[in-house]
């Protein structure tokens, strides 16, 4: 089977769950509502004819300029077929997306992860721990408005003899350089020339 | 009388030779029988992911080579491979046989360190020894070729950085030759070993049901007999050129998955040696000066290499908008790169898939009602390196 045939009897089993589904760089790209979530992927797993029988990862993005601000992937692998796929949703923070520990049990950590990155809740997780930031870690560090340094350094203190957190004090600011070309000015240049070129 | 069941926890690390890095496991314990796992990550998180948000994809490279540090090319290779799904560009020949030639010796370079400290775990210390004597030399050959043993950055998108000296090939070559003797050694004090025996077969067993279930891949999922291999079943590079084996578990325990190793070691071998044979002369990386750097020879005499090299050294290239997934099969399993670019010079986002975060994940369904000794066995043969457990 190939990939655009797979579209074709994805198209035709799953119908309006889909929400759009695109093959980019040779890759199956499903978008769909977070509240098919569950039923889209127990149906990949089980069809006959899909057999999408191992999940191979959970990506989640922050996209903060968009109307729906995060995004998550599934990825998954046919064995049988020698395909992959992937799968999005889209949602606001406020949102909580169904778990989807009960079809795939390797996912338990995955959502974890996202949820330690990015602050997302999952609907009937057994275990909604933080996984790989500190013990009483504030904060979600993949997201964009984190910023690269953090908030809190950690040392051991001599005085108190333990180790403490103390608000991060740089010698020098991290320097972020504008790589634009120069002959097209600086950034509210660029603004300025864009509105009148819009009007 | 009922007898009351009292359990016991016990902390496992971070601090224990056999937790392979840090990792802190929290046991209950019946009596010597373990009840329930529950591993605690992330003490080596070092935020790789944040970093390559905020670095060119030149620069990302190096944070690969500091994920599972045990097979360094292997995890550049995921990351060049994405970014030139991207930039939808052509790797030269010559480069596809010398990153090929890298990722083996790199899969040699981990197999061997994991059989052979998963022996010290249950017991036995000379493997050991005759192991890194081995992987001495071939981090030799990764300090010939990009100047240094470990962290050796030698990949780049549209090929790897400079051609290798003179001699390396034939170097190669006559370690190829010697190797397999080496094996042979190894073998012999571990395949029939009693003890050996008597700590790992049987144990930590994976059904294939299971193994699928809990996103096994690489020798753990071949060990419990599913055949599949990103090397032939979605081959990347000139890997369709050659010819090896799969080797395949039957029982799934860790014995199985020591012999996998074993045998994939051997077939390792046998893909360099065809390498070394088929390898063409020409050149190394894409010859689009927009994305590799001009050689030095040429920054004197043309003005063009020389806003080039000042280009992609400050601003580096940029890649396309558009988002995918690659993965190549690494030593401990499926390693994957989601890689989402906005146009710009630097990643959007660089979701690394670690095949060992899903193995650690099953540490709990493997030990369940195992004794306490089984968990340096299992924890060894699930060949966990905590680099890119915790990114």
């Amino acid at each position: 089977m190939k990939l655009t045939d797979l579209n074709k009897v994805l198209n035709s089993e799953l119908t309006t769950k889909i929400k759009s589904s695109l093959i980019e760089n040779e890759e199956l790209l499903l978008k769909i509502d977070v509240n098919d979530l569950n039923s889209v992927i127990l149906f990949l797993k089980s069809n006959n004819k899909c057999k999408f029988r191992q999940l191979i990862d959970i990506v989640a993005a922050d996209f903060p300029n968009e109307e729906k601000r995060f995004k998550i992937y599934y990825l998954l692998l046919s064995h049988e077929n020698n395909l992959r796929i992937k799968i999005s949703v889209n949602f606001n923070i406020d949102e909580k997306i169904p778990s989807i520990t009960k079809i795939f049990p390797s996912a338990n950590w995955m959502e974890r992860e996202v949820f330690d990155m990015y602050g997302i809740k999952f609907k009937n997780h057994p275990d909604l721990r933080r996984i790989l930031t500190d013990y009483n870690f504030k904060g979600f560090p993949l997201r964009k408005d984190f910023p690269l340094t953090g908030f809190n350094e950690v040392r051991y203190s001599e005085k108190d003899k333990k180790i403490i957190y103390e608000p991060v004090k740089l010698e020098q600011n991290y320097r972020d350089f504008d790589f634009d070309s120069p002959w097209e000015g600086t950034k509210y240049m660029k603004e300025i020339k864009q509105k009148s070129k819009d009007d | 009388m009922t007898k009351q069941k009292k359990t016991m926890n016990l902390n496992f690390g971070p601090q224990h030779p056999a937790a392979h890095g840090v990792l802190r496991l929290i046991l209950e314990l019946d009596g010597e029988l373990v009840e329930k796992v529950d591993p605690h990550i992330g003490l080596l998180h070092r935020g790789t992911e944040k970093l390559i948000e905020h670095k060119t994809y030149t620069q990302a490279l190096p944070y690969f080579d500091r994920l599972d540090y045990v097979a360094p090319m292997n995890q550049e290779h995921a990351f060049a491979l994405s970014a030139e799904k991207l930039l939808k560009i052509e790797v030269p020949i010559r480069a596809q046989y010398l990153r090929v030639i890298f990722c083996e010796i790199g899969r040699i370079l981990s197999h061997l360190l994991n059989v052979t400290t998963q022996a010290l775990d249950v017991g036995a210390l000379t493997p050991s020894l005759w192991g890194f004597e081995e992987r001495e030399i071939l981090m030799t050959f990764y300090e010939r070729a990009s100047g240094s043993r470990l962290h050796a950055n030698y990949f780049r998108t549209g090929g790897v950085h400079q051609d290798i000296p003179k001699n390396l090939l034939d170097d190669i070559g006559k370690f190829c030759e010697k190797f397999p003797k080496t094996l042979d050694d190894l073998e012999n004090l571990l395949t029939d070993n009693r003890i050996f025996k008597q700590r790992n077969v049987q144990i930590g067993v994976v059904t294939k049901e299971d193994a699928l279930a809990h996103s096994f891949s690489g020798v753990m999922l071949r060990g419990s007999g599913v055949a599949w291999d990103l090397r032939k079943s979605q081959p990347y590079e000139c890997y369709k050129n050659l010819d090896f084996k799969i080797p395949v578990g039957k029982n799934g325990d860790c014995y199985d998955r020591y012999l996998c190793r074993i045998e994939e070691m051997r077939e390792s071998v046998k893909i360099i040696k065809q390498c070394l044979k088929q390898i063409p002369s020409g050149p190394v990386k894409t010859i689009d000066g927009k994305i590799s750097p001009p050689r030095k020879k040429d920054l004197k005499q043309s003005m063009e290499a020389l806003i080039h090299h000042f280009k992609l050294f400050t601003e580096g290239y940029r890649v396309p908008k558009g988002e995918v997934y690659s993965a190549v099969e690494a030593p401990k399993g499926e390693f994957g790169v989601y890689l989402i670019s906005d146009g710009s010079n630097k990643p959007y986002r660089c979701k690394i898939r670690a095949p060992g975060f899903s193995h650690l994940q099953a540490m709990d369904f493997l030990i369940k009602g195992h004794m306490l000794a089984d968990v340096p066995a299992v924890l060894g043969s699930l060949d966990i390196v905590f680099g890119e457990v915790d990114r």
